[in-house]
């Protein structure tokens, strides 16, 4: 999953340094029909996740994880949460909406984003690097991976955790102030 | 000497611990008993990601195991619900819960029997034995 470069340092010697994927541009709807974007996120690190809210499988652990973590940052206004639902035919902001408020999320600080199938594939596949696809032949229809992906504040993947496994989702929950001390140098 | 009596008291408290603890409560049999482990594994792999480790559910979309009052009331729709799945409004814990229950058709009646031993009788459900017979006669009884 890691790609490096060879950098040059000032002395003249060179190190090996991480190239990290990096989000570029998005546009979604969010659970309350408005558009969100990047800047949605800006100055934040946030979690990024795919999900459907009619999902039977893995879904509603991983969520149930998240919204520990959600609690614990409540007042921290420099964490946020992205969940995409890979459900385009279904899952519209007024579904997600009703959701996230079952979920017991009623503010900004969790975002439910829906888009054309293309787009939330296309992200999920080549820039959060999460596989999700359609298959029929599956009860839930779609098929994709747990992974709940910590994002910096310049956009970069900066952690992968199984949102399936609570001592994962612990982890990250640690990781997050961590991420943030990086920006208080 | 002291210090003898003393690990001898320990030790015989662990005994009596784990005599306490290995001992049926009620005198529940072995069948049931082998009911339950089995419908404990059954839980573990089709039902925990939803309903959580400790029957907690998950806030007000999946509801939790541990309303005894629910449980008892519906104890003969149970393996309906399990098995065709379940949609529409329900209180349960003093909630209102209005999701789908995926349906579950791949289980035989023993294996719904296990099921709802464990269910039944896990997170503060204590209704005793249900017979792998209970779960084919009251699947005669679906809506």
């Amino acid at each position: 999953m890691r790609d490096t470069k060879t950098v040059t340092l000032a002395d003249g010697t060179t190190q090996v340094d991480t190239v990290y994927q990096t989000i570029p541009d998005f546009s979604f709807l969010n659970q309350d029909s408005t558009y969100i974007n990047n800047d949605t996120f800006k100055k934040k690190v946030y979690v990024a996740d795919f999900f459907f809210t009619s999902c039977p499988s893995i879904c509603p652990i991983m969520h149930r994880n998240m919204k520990k973590v959600y609690e614990e940052y409540k007042g921290n206004p420099e964490v946020g949460f992205l969940s995409h639902t890979i459900d385009f035919k279904y899952d519209k902001p007024s579904v997600l909406k009703k959701y996230a408020a079952k979920l017991g999320v009623d503010d900004q600080k969790w975002q439910f984003a829906y888009g054309s199938k293309e787009e939330i594939y296309t992200i999920a596949e080549k820039s959060y690097l999460v596989s999700a696809i359609v298959d029929s032949t599956q009860k839930g229809m779609y098929v994709h991976q747990g992974w709940l992906v910590l994002i910096d504040k310049d956009r970069r993947a900066r952690g992968y955790y199984d949102g399936t496994d609570a001592k994962q989702v612990e982890q990250m929950a640690k990781d997050i102030p961590v991420l943030l001390a990086e920006y208080k140098k | 000497m002291k210090r003898k009596h003393l690990l001898l008291s320990i030790f015989l408290l662990v005994l009596t611990g784990i005599f306490y603890s290995c001992s049926r409560e009620g005198g529940t049999s072995l069948e049931q008993d082998m009911y339950y482990a089995n419908g404990r594994d059954l839980y573990i792999q089709h039902c925990q990601n939803c309903h959580g480790e400790k029957g907690e559910g998950l806030e007000n979309l999946i509801p939790p195991l541990t309303d005894t009052t629910y449980l008892k009331q519906n104890r003969n729709k149970l393996a309906c619900y399990i098995k065709n799945g379940m949609e529409g409004k329900i209180s349960v814990d003093g909630r209102m819960f209005d999701e789908k229950m995926p349906s579950h058709e791949e289980f035989t009646d023993i294996d719904l029997a296990q099921l709802i031993v464990f269910i039944t009788n896990a997170y503060g459900n204590k209704q005793g034995m249900y017979t792998t017979a209970e779960a084919a006669a009251d699947l005669q009884n679906c809506k």
